[in-house]
Order: C-alpha cells, then structure tokens, then sequence
C-alpha cells in the first residue's frame, strides 16, 4: 500500500562532483571522536576521564538534565583527550582505537518483547541518539512517546545520497529497526520514498508508503509530516535517518552498538567522489587523502550537505548523524562589477537576473557570499522554496524578536533550522535564518519545553 | 582587474580598523562594493549562497525605469517645442529634455545620497541600495518645472521622515519616493498642480500652458487627446508617467526578472478597470464618464501601479495579501480621482494610503493562518479529552 504525496515549491541545486555509486572501505582511522555539538540543547555531563580504557558502546557523557539519555563510544580504545574550548566548553571527546571491547545486552526474543523493554534497551545502549524528536529536534525522550515515526529516504538536499545504494546491503538490519520501532506505537512507521522511483525499499513490512514527488526541501521530514500528519501543540513525532534505523535494527539483532557510517563523499575538487563505509567519528583524514586535493588549506569541509551541514577542519572529525561529507572550494575573491544583472552566469541562481537558469548542468560553487548582508526587503521570496503552510518570514521576524506566543501560533514547532537551508540560499538579502530559528527554538525549549 | 584591486586596496588602508579614517568606513565601503563583490564567505547558515543580491535586484530595478526616463527626456522637449511653435528636430527635443532633467537627478542622488552616506557612518552600517532606485524615481514623479530647492527639500523630507526615522531601507511604511512627491504636493500647491507647471518652462514664458488631461476632466473640460496619444505619451505630465508603452517596457523586465511582483500589477489594474467600468454606467459628470480603458492610460497610474506599488517593502508581503493591496490601490486610485478633482493625483494618494493599510493587509492573512493552525489543534484536544 503506498500514497503519493506531491509537496510543490522550491528547487533542486545540481551540483558538480556528486559522489559516484562506489563504495569503498574506508582506511581505519587511527582515532574517533564525539562532539557534543551534534546533540541539539544537550549539555554533556563527561562520564570518563583522559586515559580510561573505553568499550564500544560504553557511555562516555550523558545529558545533564535527562541522564537517561546516553552518548556511547563508537569503537572500543582509550580516551585521548578531552578537546575544550572558550569556558571550558567540551568540542571534541577523542578515543585512540584499540583492542575490540565491546558492551553486549542481552536481548529478549523479538517477537515478545514488550515496548517497555524497548525503550529501556534503546536508553540503556545509546541507540536512543539515532531517534530525533519533532518538536525541537533533540534526542527523543523516552518519557515521551511519539503519535508517529518518520523515515525519509526521498533525500533532495545538494549532494545527498541515494539511500537504496547505501542501504542495499543492509536491507535486515532496516527491516528489525523496523519492527522494534513500530512495536513501540503499535502501528506501521511513515516510510517515504521518491516518486517513481525503482525501490526494493517499497518491499518492506511494517511501514507505510509515501511516494513523494517534490524538489527540494521535500526531502526533509518537516515538509512531509506536515503533509502526511502534522503536528500539534502538545503532540510528538520521533525521525530517525535511514542508516540510523539500520543501526537500531543491528542493535536489536546483535546486542551491540552499532556505529556503523556509510558516507558519501563528494566535491568538484575531488579525483574520485565516492561512497565510503566507517564508523560514525572517524577523522576526516582517513576519508580524504591530502593528496586527493591540491591546496587543501583553500577548502571548506562540510559535515552534511552545503545548505544545512556544519563546517569541520581538515584535521577534525565526522559528525554523529551525516551521511554526506561535502568539500566546496572557499570563495575568498572579490569580483569586478559582480553585482551587475547576468554577469557571472556560472553562479547558480533562482532568480531571473542572472542566466543561471538556462546553462543546464551540475554548477560548481564556492562559499563567497556573493554580497553583503541586508535587511529583509525582497518578499515573496522566502515562501518559494518553503512549501508548507507556515508564512516563513513572519516566523523568522517573530524568532528575532523572541516572541513566543507568534512564534508557536507562526508553527515554529513544525520546524528545524534545516528546512531553511534553501530559504538561506536564495535570500536577497543574505539573512541567516538558519541561525534565526535556531535561537527561536533554543527559546521555545527553554521557556515552553 | 587585479591591478584595480591592489589600487582599490592601497586606498583602503586608512579605513580599516585603527586606520586614521576609520570613521569613514562604511563610505569607502560602498565604493569599493560597488566596483567589486566583496570577498565575503559565508560564516553561518549555508555554506554556499545564490549570485543574487539587494545591488542587482536594485540595479534591474532602474534599468526598468531607463525606458521611461528616455522618452520623459524626449517628451519634455516635444511638449516644450510644440507649445513655443518653435521647428525642432528629434535631438533638440533630447537636449532640451536633458538639460531640464539631468539637474534634477543630479540634484535628487546628490541630496539623497548625502543623508543615506551621513547616515550610514552615524550608525555605523553599510549604505543600503534603497535609495539608488528611490533617487531616480522622485525626480520622474514630479513635474518638470519644480524648482531645484524644492526637490531638494522634498528629498530631505522623504529620506529623513519617511525612511530613516523608520530605521533605513526595509523599514519604511510608506514609500519613499511617494512621500516626496506627497510633501512637495502639500508644501508648493502651486508647483505641483494647474496649467502652467506640465510643460517646460510654462512657468516663465506665458505663452506656453498645458494641463494634464485629468487636470481638465476635473474643471470639466474637454479632452482633445486619442487613446493613443495617452498610450504612447505625447500629452503634458510629470517628467516620466506620461508613457504607458514605456512603462509597460519596464513592467516586462521588471516581470521577466522576477523583480516586480506581477500579482500587484494585475489586481490593480483589475480594481482600477471595474471601479472605471461602475463610474462609466453611473456617468454624472465628466470626470464619471471618462472611459474606463482611458483611466487606465492618463496621470500616472501606470507608472505608480508598474513602480511604486510593487515596491516590496511597502506593498503588502504575504501573497494573499498582494492581491488585495494592489486591488485596493487600483479602486482608491479612481475613487480619488472621480470624488475629489482638488486630488487628480489618485494613484499617488492611493498608494500611499494601502501602504498604510498594508501590515493591516498582512496580519489577516497571517492570522488566517494561525487560526487555522489552533483550529487542528484544537480538534485534536476534543479527540483526545
């Protein structure tokens, strides 16, 4: 059984150097880490010290105000360092790999384990961090249940992957993760795929297909669940990204973490842009070699795709939830006159001043900003690649002025900053709305919860 | 280009930070933005950006207007020759036209200008690219011999009142350009109205006198020009409004590119066609029985629905609610220009009026939206209580 769903609005950007259908066994990195910063509001409370010996899947820091929620290390080794920044903040936890301890559970029979023992494996073995709570975005709490569960696999963003190549061999472990997460709402999971497209996804048991046809961001749950079954004050929604339900799934089968990461790799730059399977925190270095890019110091890497993912340095590490790896080129040069209507064409742009349009092709990019940062004067604008029912500039006005109630009457609970990616792109005015509804969120957590 | 840049970063230097013009830097700024991109790179949010920007949306905006300024220009000297019985050629008509307007652009970007640059290192931000279109437009709005003085103050009035008492460029109610011409039409009546300021130099020479033609349907005169004549533009106006067919050159472009919101333009005309059509049946006098399609054509109601409506800042910003400013506009341009002949400039007051009414406009389409939104999740509590 499956539905179609059409989301209309925004736009697919086509991007030089997608990462090929190859997948290649990554080179053991020598060293792992976890950074705090990819849990959303999570405040780490450090559970082992520089030099303890750690096992895969041993707590390393929990949350300070839910210990129930756990953050586990990837590989068995030691703790090499504990990275801190300005006032002391935690950037890196980095584990020397070595040795192969392992943390096992002991898992009941699936066919009768109850929901609560569920929960309480998913809390207990960290597996719990690969769920994201709608609102918020934050690690799903299992004091709170969700109405639903949404998985998408309709991936859009710029250098995204192709979940049906990735998954392929992993097809089990989907269909366990499956089972254990629909035993917890007694229902089959919202499972969306593209339209039209040729997948063995469609043979799964236990969810419900959607068949979405749409640009992008229609491959970003928000815009999906506020088709399919939105949300409401008070109500919760649990996401959880494909390779994560996969991880979930090995879990359940093995008894062990599992951190497994398949990453694409992609960039106009690089020789050879392909697939790459890991763990979740290995070094950037052993993905990349240096020598796979000339001038390496004038590149950008991005942990996810270039409209939403978070910038990462040469020598830093991979994050806990991405399954892109971007490299753009910075974009620190000026450009003579470059402001005029259809000069610099190969830029991509939506707008109509430029012929961007009509040059097919993937475009190369780079990080310039092309231009400077304005007030809000171009309207209309924002709704174009925002299709949902939220007015998105009267949100991100209300955001800006900490307005609680216009931000929740305005839908801020239906968002995460993500889906303003495309909206960042093409603003006229180069405003940072990512950043703007993450503070509005930080603001709704905080006073609302 | 790499030898412009070393120039352009040689001069730079004092304007830095700890330079002994440091003051100044949002000045130099906005040199050097306008000869080179900077090399800004993205910093939060997404990591790569659109080649748009506020300077090029700004820049298309007034390569939409150079067809009307162009045959403004030439119109000036055509009204002016044919008055005076004097032979003229097409260049004469030109020069005459630009040795009338160039002052008054000069004159309204130098003034404008000034404020924004004073501005802009008071408060310590870039200059925005508002006023390079608003600088163009407030001398094509008014008419042709306004003194110099006048427009200036006008100007001052309308960058300092209307937009930088707001906060700039993007915060501004009403729109600028409306203003000044709003300000000069209260401050100087005697400028801006009557037969004898249209055509150039009207004021000096007695011989040479022209009313706009609804100038003459309020006095209940008559009206000796063609459809066509009022399409094309060849009758007496302020500098630029006078041509529809130009207008409708920049209407394209500003259409094609996306620029100008086409929704304001289309239900303004639409308001303005069937208020024209109900006062057409009514027909009391003669301004009511004008024809419809001519309204549509005379004083400036289609450069001021074309250019100054759309103007996004102070045009209503939700897409609903698009629609029904630029209705609204077009209806109050008629219902101005039918009721109150002391007011022939409907278009003016109209816009200006909506752009009051605009966020009015908005909040109910938002709050459409909101109710909605409580409407779900109230349903939802009933289901679960």
């Amino acid at each position: 059984m499956s539905t179609d769903i059409s989301i209309k609005n925004g736009a697919n950007l086509n991007l030089k150097g997608l990462a090929s259908k190859e997948l290649e066994v990554a080179k053991k990195s020598l060293t792992y880490a976890i950074n705090p910063d990819d849990f959303f509001s999570l405040v780490p409370r450090m559970l082992v010290k520089e030099g303890d010996k750690v096992s895969k899947g041993q707590p390393i820091f929990h949350d300070k105000n839910d210990e129930t929620i756990l953050i586990v290390s990837p590989v068995s080794g030691k703790v090499k360092e504990i990275r801190r920044g300005a006032k002391r903040k935690i950037l890196y936890v980095i584990i020397k790999a070595e040795g192969d301890d392992v943390i096992k559970f002991d898992i009941p029979e699936l066919q009768k384990i109850t929901k609560e023992q569920i929960i309480k494996l998913l809390s207990d073995s960290g597996s719990l961090a690969y769920i994201k709570q709608r609102p918020y975005n934050i690690i799903a709490k299992p004091s709170r249940l969700p109405k639903s569960i949404f998985v998408s696999t309709h991936s859009t963003a710029p250098y995204d992957v192709d979940y049906d190549f990735l998954l392929s061999n992993r097809l089990d472990d989907l269909q366990t993760g499956i089972d254990i997460m629909s035993a917890i709402i007694d229902k089959p999971i919202n499972f969306s795929v593209t339209h039209k497209k040729d997948s063995s996804f469609k043979n799964l048991n236990n969810v419900k297909i959607f068949n979405i046809k749409g640009a992008h961001p229609s491959g970003n749950e928000s815009f999906q669940i506020n088709k399919i079954d939105p949300l409401n004050f008070g109500e919760t929604i649990w996401v959880i990204k494909p390779e994560d339900l996969s991880n979930i799934g090995a879990f359940f089968s093995s008894g062990i973490f599992s951190s497994s990461r398949t990453v694409a790799i992609s960039g106009d730059s690089l020789k050879s842009p392909k697939y790459y399977s890991t763990c979740i925190g290995a070094s950037i270095s052993s993905l990349i070699n240096s020598d796979e890019i000339n001038d390496i110091k004038n590149y950008r890497f991005i942990n996810g795709d270039p409209l939403s993912g978070s910038k990462v340095e040469y020598s830093e590490f991979l994050g806990f939830y991405n399954n892109s790896l971007s490299v753009i080129e910075e974009g620190n040069n000026y450009r003579m006159l470059g402001w005029l209507p259809f000069m610099y064409n190969s830029i991509p742009s939506f707008s109509k001043t430029s012929l961007s349009w009509l040059l097919g092709g993937a475009k190369k990019v780079n990080t310039n900003l092309n231009g400077e940062e304005r007030a809000i004067v171009v309207t209309g604008e924002m709704e174009k690649y925002f299709p949902m029912d939220i007015f998105p500039m009267q949100l991100i006005k209300a955001c800006m002025r900490g307005d609680i109630e216009k931000m929740e009457s305005l839908g801020i609970y239906e968002v995460v900053p993500e889906d303003f990616g495309l909206v960042d792109f093409s603003c006229t005015s180069k405003i940072e709305t990512q950043e703007i509804i993450k503070s509005g969120i930080e603001i709704m957590l905080k006073e609302v919860g | 280009m790499k030898f412009i840049r070393k120039q352009v970063d040689v001069l730079k230097k004092p304007f830095l930070k700890g330079g002994k013009l440091e003051m100044l830097y949002p000045a130099f700024n906005a040199f050097e933005t306008m000869l080179f991109v900077p090399d800004h790179t993205t910093s939060k949010g997404s990591h790569i950006r659109d080649g748009v920007d506020l300077k090029r949306t700004m820049i298309t905006v007034i390569i939409a207007l150079l067809p009307a300024l162009s045959y403004g220009i030439y119109n000036t000297g055509y009204q002016y020759f044919i008055q005076t019985g004097l032979e003229f050629t097409f260049l004469d008509a030109v020069l005459h036209g630009a040795y009338k307007i160039f002052p008054m652009i000069a004159v309204s970007y130098a003034v404008g200008l000034a404020i924004e640059f004073a501005f802009a290192v008071y408060r310590n931000h870039p200059v925005n690219e508002g006023y390079l279109v608003t600088g163009l437009l407030i001398p094509m709005i008014m008419p042709i011999d306004m003194p110099l003085w006048m427009l200036a103050i006008s100007v001052v009035f309308a960058v300092l009142i209307a937009k930088e008492a707001f906060g700039g460029t993007g915060m501004n109610i009403l729109n600028p350009a409306l203003t000044a011409r709003a300000f000069a039409f209260f401050a100087y009546p005697t400028f801006m109205s009557g037969d004898k300021v249209w055509v150039s130099e009207a004021t000096n020479i007695d011989a040479i006198s022209g009313e706009t033609i609804l100038g003459a349907l309020a006095a209940n005169g008559d009206v000796t020009y063609s459809s066509f004549n009022m399409f094309m533009g060849a009758i007496p106006g302020s500098v630029a409004e006078t041509s529809v067919f130009f207008v409708l050159i920049g209407a394209l472009i500003l259409i094609l590119t996306g620029v100008g919101s086409w929704r304001i333009i289309i239900s303004g005309i639409l308001g303005a066609s069937l208020v024209g059509i109900l006062f057409n049946l009514w027909g009391a006098n003669s301004l009511m029985s004008f024809d419809w399609y001519n309204h549509l054509l005379v004083g400036g109601f289609a450069f001021g629905i074309v250019f100054m409506a759309t103007d996004p800042v102070s045009a209503a910003q939700t897409t609903k609610g698009k629609w029904i400013y630029g209705f609204l506009v077009g209806v109050f341009c008629i219902l101005i220009r039918v009721f109150n002949p002391a007011y022939p400039e409907g278009v003016m007051l109209a816009i200006l009026l909506m752009n009051v009414f605009a966020p009015l406009i908005d909040h109910y389409v938002v709050e459409s939206n909101i109710s909605k939104r409580r409407k779900r999740w109230e349903a939802i509590k009933l289901k679960t209580a």
